[in-house]
């Protein structure tokens, strides 16, 4: 049976005008809130332009019209479907010092894996350089830490000159893009079931294994300290969480222990994942400015102990906010999981 | 009867109505990537001059805003107009492409996020290999980066409504005068006969004017075959009017 097409269109036709326009409406106005009236119509419009579509999919094989519809039908139900519970304005206190450290811990035995393999891999390069000196040349990628450890220091502690002047900033930057890159790399290989995210933290854990081991051996333990400590106390972290979120990420693929889809797994760890690795983004602009600005000066320049001593601090308040910060707003697993149902 | 060979979803409503999506190949993504691109980097090179100016007033400083330029642009600026646009970059825009949830349902701003930091993983080891090879052998055509943001890249319908006008009757109908020869008639065509009837008046003016004649008239003699209309209703008739008849005829059905 093929429906009676002219009266069909003619009748039809002004509702799905109606329908187009406010769906333009909230395609030009990213934000825009309807008021109840309108949403009554809105809702009105969706159900009969649905029920339009069933109907000329039903009798009459017209593909123009009837693309045409379930485009329609496509944006309201989108509209109408996926709107979210309660809107939020964002607001980057609230974020920062809530969403975030409660994100943090809701993942904490990804992060204890982290620490545990980026722990094994330094054990590993301390044992490759304790054990095979020469071996310093290919596990380390930077060509100033190939040389004698002491002899560095005395060439950085006789210094004259601040050989970061004019540099100082591009350095920064690099470092901040670098290592933010790094992060997401470590969670984006979580999509290799996380093995390349493993891989990664170990490989990090013996370049810190073998730098650490090397100093120490030469008895440049103090410089090492005062050097890495004010900016590593928040990169090597930093690092730590992009791999906690490809470890999470990970997880949610492989999927173990859990009766959801993966599409429902996905969708329930995905603004995890954004808020720890711009979290991440964020520590790590930190450490850039603190490596190029701070880390690089030393005796008799900047007093080791000033250095360490800040170093250490940072470490103290990092962990203090990261185990606490928040913990008045954390709610339970379910609600916190922020699953969004789609039907 | 038109066969669609693009890949589509079909998503069912709670309400019982069923729709299409029409996924978007990876030649047409390819595209509108490359669109993206030439625009990052037209950016870039704009950017890249006013660095140099601002050495005079900021010296190092324009340059360490530059190296994080070019590092964040690639993600920033994709993230920024799909969530601004609803799924669409200018590239997508200009190919009809948006990015829109697997289920159909509003994109959210991690789904966005997700999406274009998995990029990294998508681009290697060289030239969107990975993500290239992914989209061949997964049934939404997704890269990593979308199977992990759970969203498919679709690709639109024409922009606005149909032209109905195309399909109703304009004219006189002289058809109408025999009841009896149109419910004839109506008994005699297929729906896929009326589809791609339906589909020749669309399709109108895309035609060339001498190709239009020719398809209509081929049409027409294969209607008049099917009719019995006495030459009272069919004389001094174009064959397009002929056909506009038909469609009337057919698609008016029955009161």
């Amino acid at each position: 049976m093929i429906i009676d097409l002219e009266r069909f269109i003619t009748k039809e036709q002004p509702y799905w005008n109606e329908l187009q326009s406010i769906l333009d409406l909230l395609d030009r106005r990213t934000g825009h809130v309807l008021d109840l009236t309108a949403v009554k119509r809105f809702d009105y419009l969706y159900h009969r332009t649905a029920s339009d579509l069933a109907r000329i999919s039903t009798f009459s094989a017209e593909p123009a019209i009837r693309r045409y519809l379930e485009n329609l039908v496509a944006r309201a139900y989108a509209e109408v479907h996926g709107a979210r519970r309660k809107e939020k304005r964002f607001s980057f206190p609230v974020w920062a010092f809530q969403t975030f450290p409660i994100t943090f811990r809701r993942h904490l035995r990804a992060f204890n894996m982290t620490v545990i393999v980026t722990l094994v891999g330094c054990a590993f390069g301390a044992l490759v350089v304790a054990t095979d000196a020469p071996a310093k040349g290919v596990i380390l990628p930077f060509d100033h830490l190939l040389g004698s450890p002491s002899d560095r220091v005395a060439d950085e502690e006789s210094a004259t000159e601040d050989r970061m002047a004019g540099n100082r900033s591009m350095f920064s930057a690099q470092l901040m893009a670098n290592n933010i890159r790094v992060s997401i790399n470590a969670m984006a290989f979580g999509l290799t079931w996380g093995i390349g995210t493993l891989i990664l933290l170990f490989y990090n854990g013996i370049i810190l294994g073998a730098v650490i081991l090397d100093y120490v051996w030469a008895g440049e333990s103090v410089f090492l300290v005062g050097w890495l400590l004010p900016h590593g106390s928040i990169e090597i972290p930093a690092i730590l969480l992009g791999g906690q979120a490809g470890l999470v990420l990970a997880h949610a693929l492989i999927g173990f222990g859990s009766e959801l889809s993966l599409r429902e797994r996905m969708r329930q760890v995905s603004p995890d994942l954004v808020t720890l690795i711009a979290g991440v983004a964020l520590m790590l602009v930190w450490a850039g400015i603190i490596e190029s600005f701070f880390s690089q000066y030393h005796e008799p320049f900047l007093p080791y102990s000033l250095k360490i001593t800040f170093g250490a601090v940072e470490l103290l308040l990092l962990t203090a906010f990261l185990a606490r910060s928040g913990r008045k707003h954390e709610m339970g697993p379910k609600e916190t999981a922020g699953v969004v149902h789609s039907t | 009867m038109i066969t669609d060979l693009r890949r589509r979803v079909v998503i069912e409503t709670p309400e019982g109505v069923s729709f299409s999506i029409y996924l978007a190949g990876p030649f047409t993504r390819f595209l509108a990537w490359l669109v993206d691109c030439l625009l990052v980097l037209a950016a870039s090179w704009f950017v890249f001059k006013l660095a140099l100016q601002s050495v005079f007033l900021f010296g190092n400083l324009g340059f360490a805003f530059l190296a994080l330029f070019y590092f964040a642009s690639g993600f920033l600026y994709r993230i920024v107009m799909e969530w601004r646009f609803h799924g669409q970059t200018l590239g997508k825009r200009l190919l009809r492409l948006r990015v829109i949830d697997s289920g159909g349902l509003r994109l959210h701003f991690s789904q966005i996020v997700i999406r274009n930091l998995l990029r990294v993983l998508d681009a290697m080891p060289f030239f969107y290999l990975v993500g290239g090879l992914t989209m061949l052998f997964t049934k939404w055509h997704q890269r990593l980066g979308d199977i992990a943001g759970n969203c498919v890249v679709t690709y639109l319908p024409e922009d606005g409504t149909p032209d109905f006008a195309q399909v109703l009757p304009g004219k006189y109908n002289s058809f109408r005068d025999y009841p009896h020869l149109e419910g004839r008639l109506r008994q005699q065509v297929s729906p896929q006969e009326a589809d791609l009837l339906v589909q020749a008046l669309l399709r109108r003016e895309p035609l060339d004017a001498n190709e239009r004649v020719q398809l209509y008239r081929e049409l027409a003699d294969h209607f008049r075959e099917k009719s019995s209309f006495p030459e009272t209703a069919t004389a001094g008739i174009t064959d397009e009017q002929y056909l506009r008849n038909v469609v009337d005829t057919v698609f008016r059905g029955r009161r």
